[in-house]
């Protein structure tokens, strides 16, 4: 059996990808593609702890959280297609008019 | 049973108030007319069962309804009719009632909504006035104190379009709120003193105390009291709003400015007897005052021009007369004299409104004159009223002024006595200038208007626009009212003939046990007690050797003042023939220089004319009041209050605290770039941070 360790290296290893993702990337789709790197991430550290622990928790935290991540999908590409609708670019830093 | 005398006005109030403008103008002042029928059948009701109790046990009590409970302090809403009361409760139903009556025919012409609110504020005036009557203890009475003193604001300020009559009204209002400040801090005195407000239980505890030979919490007490009693009692220094308030319509200067509520203050120092005799400096201050009050509307009233002005400082003389009978300890002859002053003062303004009504708002008396023939009704009963005023033998008046000014004199205050002796002259005097000025002489044509000096804000207010040529007599509602007004100014003394002439002084007795304290026994046995017997003197002054009370009184002083008796009965009758005599001369003082010889009154006026300036313009006492205290607060108010501490100190802190928080935005919201990853990094930095708090901590 793996140890719990490696888990949650590999899960460390993904979020760190994720977030740098979501810093670094100039697309916003592929923004929204390192938060769902990041979602599963967690996901996976859950149900490592869970499976170590011999209970169902982690497991059903994770469905909860794969559920809002689907919200989130859906949210944010209708988002994503209303503002390149907008200003026909899918670059975050173009999206700074709202601020004082 | 008590509860209904204030609570039939009340909904009488409330029936106006709240339908007022969908009835009728009959139907409003039935509603009116009957509510206060109702009290006053309900007033005589409860007074005759009064009449049944023993003299001296008599009282009927009615707890209404529990109060204020904190603490200590216990303030039940308790009704209380005992002889004083019931001299007032009867007085304030019955005048009451027929000056209803009479603004029946006399606001005819106000508009259907005006006439029900008038009503209606009419009702509430007499509820309040009853519930200041009755009350049994001081916060009861406080209510019908500020009640009645809502009531004359809205009252004068009636025609509250017109300036003057809403000035007025404020200026009324104003004043009386200096007055009730007093009367509160005089109750907090009385509560901290006593440990109680009933007006039983704390003469009961100040009549076991001995009377206060300095100036101590008692004579503090009774002096704010008295202070209240000056404002609603239009003496000095308070007394300017009276004056003023003749801009309400007629009758209610004859309900409230002369008949009832500017008796509260006499009233309520009678209530206090037994407070008031312990402390001997305020009832000097409260003779003084009412001594100094009557001399100087006395000469102020003899030269004003205005029917009702003159009226209104003939008010504030008589109540000037009033509280010298209670400042030298006659309480009954002080209350005798607001009961017969009540009849001929409403009687005399009832007159004068319809005088007003007759020459449509006209209230010169200098371009009255010759009425006698078109107005036979107000001619007369107005003539019997001025004769009782003036104390003329046999009418009301002669026996409760004289009844004070013998008092006055055989307690031994020969200065007041002589002051208020020239204040009686003056009174027959300025009535018999109004009477002959207005009813006797040369009928003034109304062709007058047309002289620029008329000015429409000097006289009534306009509702009264009648065709002008016409001079028509007293409505019927008006003339019984004024018949009947008249027979009380004439029987209403009889009550209180004094012994002297043979009466038995019935009213004296009757409200005697009303200004003891309870539980103490009256006669021989009180005297066992030095501080009863001391109290008992100073009270009514029955001890100082008046036989003319004795003998009819308890049996025990009449022997051994019998010796003494004569002499008195001789100076008394002395008296009453010297104060008839003044009567008689002022009346004959009038009728020499305004209606024989007019031009006479002119050379004088003319020759003093200093005086007569001075007097004209009142003593300059509004000019005063106006720089010495009106316009300093203004101007602390705009300069200091206004300009410095609201502008600068409210406002600045307010505006400093905006334009503090607009400063620190302008910096703090450099922070929101709009860009997205900008706030992203700054999530994942704190989040970081507070983890890494956690951490390594």
């Amino acid at each position: 059996m793996v140890p719990l360790g490696h888990y949650l290296i590999l899960s460390a290893i993904l979020f760190a990808t994720g977030t740098i993702g979501v810093f670094l990337r100039r697309n916003v789709i592929t923004v929204l593609l390192s938060i769902e790197v990041m979602l599963n991430a967690v996901n996976l550290a859950f149900i490592a702890f869970g499976r170590t622990r011999g209970a169902v928790d982690g497991q059903v935290i994770m469905f909860f959280v794969v559920t809002v991540a689907a919200a989130e999908a859906a949210i944010g590409l209708a988002l994503v297609i209303a503002l390149f609708r907008h200003r026909e670019s899918l670059n975050p830093d173009v999206f700074t008019s709202l601020k004082w | 049973m008590l509860l209904l005398i204030p609570l039939l006005p009340f909904l009488g109030f409330l029936v106006n108030h709240a339908f007022g403008r969908r009835l009728s103008k009959p139907a409003a002042g039935g509603v009116a007319c009957g509510a206060m029928f109702g009290a006053f059948v309900a007033a005589a009701w409860s007074v005759w069962s009064l009449l049944q109790m023993p003299p001296d046990a008599r009282g009927i009590v009615q707890e209404a309804a529990p109060w204020l409970e904190s603490g200590a302090l216990s303030v039940p809403f308790t009704l209380r009719l005992d002889p004083l009361a019931a001299v007032m409760v009867l007085v304030v139903t019955f005048v009451g009632f027929l000056i209803h009556v009479y603004s029946t025919a006399y606001m005819h012409e106000e508009r259907g909504s005006e006439y029900a609110r008038y009503f209606a504020y009419l009702n509430l005036f007499a509820a309040f006035m009853l519930v200041l009557v009755l009350g049994a203890n001081f916060p009861v009475m406080f209510i019908g104190w500020e009640g009645v003193g809502l009531c004359s604001y809205l009252l004068i300020g009636f025609w509250f379009t017109k300036q003057s009559a809403s000035d007025a009204g404020k200026k009324a209002f104003v004043v009386n709120r200096i007055g009730d400040f007093g009367f509160l801090l005089g109750m907090f005195v009385v509560w901290s003193q006593f440990g109680s407000l009933d007006f039983q239980e704390v003469a009961r505890q100040a009549g076991q105390l001995p009377p206060e030979a300095t100036f101590g919490a008692i004579s503090l007490a009774t002096l704010l009291l008295f202070v209240g009693a000056t404002g609603k009692s239009a003496q000095i220094p308070l007394y300017v709003w009276l004056p003023d308030a003749m801009e309400g319509p007629t009758p209610v200067s004859a309900l409230i400015h002369a008949a009832t509520m500017v008796t509260a203050g006499v009233y309520m120092i009678g209530r206090n007897a037994v407070l008031f005799s312990h402390a001997p400096d305020t009832m000097a201050i409260v003779a003084g005052v009412g001594v100094a009050t009557a001399l100087m509307a006395g000469t102020i009233g003899l030269v004003q021009n205005d029917i009702k002005r003159v009226l209104a400082y003939s008010t504030v003389s008589q109540l000037g007369l009033m509280f010298v009978a209670m400042g030298v300890g006659a309480f009954a002859a002080g209350i005798f004299h607001l009961y017969t002053h009540a009849f001929f003062k409403a009687l005399l303004f009832l007159g004068s409104g319809a005088v007003i009504h007759a020459l449509a708002g006209e209230q010169d008396i200098r371009r009255m004159g010759g009425l006698r023939r078109d107005l036979p009704v107000t001619y007369w009963t107005f003539l019997i009223g001025s004769l009782a005023i003036a104390g003329v033998p046999l009418l009301s008046g002669f026996f409760s002024k004289d009844e004070i000014l013998w008092k006055t004199f055989s307690g031994g205050h020969t200065v007041v006595w002589a002051v208020a002796v020239v204040a009686s002259l003056l009174t027959a005097t300025y009535m018999f200038r109004l009477v002959f000025l207005t009813f006797h002489g040369r009928r003034m044509t109304h062709a007058d208007h047309g002289d620029p000096s008329w000015s429409p804000g000097s006289s009534d207010q306009g509702p009264h626009g009648g065709p002008g040529g016409h001079l028509h007599d007293a409505p019927p509602a008006m003339a019984i009212v004024l018949v009947l007004l008249a027979v009380g100014s004439v029987g209403a003394g009889y009550v209180g003939v004094p012994a002297v002439l043979g009466g038995s002084n019935r009213i004296e007795h009757f409200l005697e046990p009303s200004f003891r304290a309870p539980g103490v026994e009256h006669g021989a046995e009180a005297s066992e007690s030095p501080a009863e017997a001391r109290a008992e003197m100073v009270l009514g002054r029955e001890a100082t050797g008046e036989g003319g009370l004795a003998h009819s009184g308890e049996g025990g002083h009449a022997a051994p003042a019998s010796e003494g008796a004569h002499d008195d009965h001789a100076t008394e009758l002395g008296l009453m023939a010297f104060s008839s005599g003044i009567a008689l001369a002022g009346i004959g003082i009038a009728a020499y220089f305004f209606l024989r010889r007019k031009a006479a009154a002119d050379r004088v006026a003319a020759r003093f004319a200093g005086a007569h300036r001075v007097l004209l313009n009142k003593y300059y006492v509004d000019e005063l009041y106006d720089a010495a205290i009106v316009q300093p607060i203004k101007r602390t108010s705009e300069r200091a209050l206004w300009r410095v501490f609201d502008a600068g100190v409210i406002d600045g802190a307010v505006n400093g605290a905006g334009s503090f928080v607009n400063g620190a935005s302008a910096i703090l919201r450099r922070l929101q770039t709009g860009s997205m990853r900008a706030y992203a990094l700054s999530v994942f930095v704190g989040v970081v941070l507070i983890l890494g708090y956690y951490v390594w901590r």
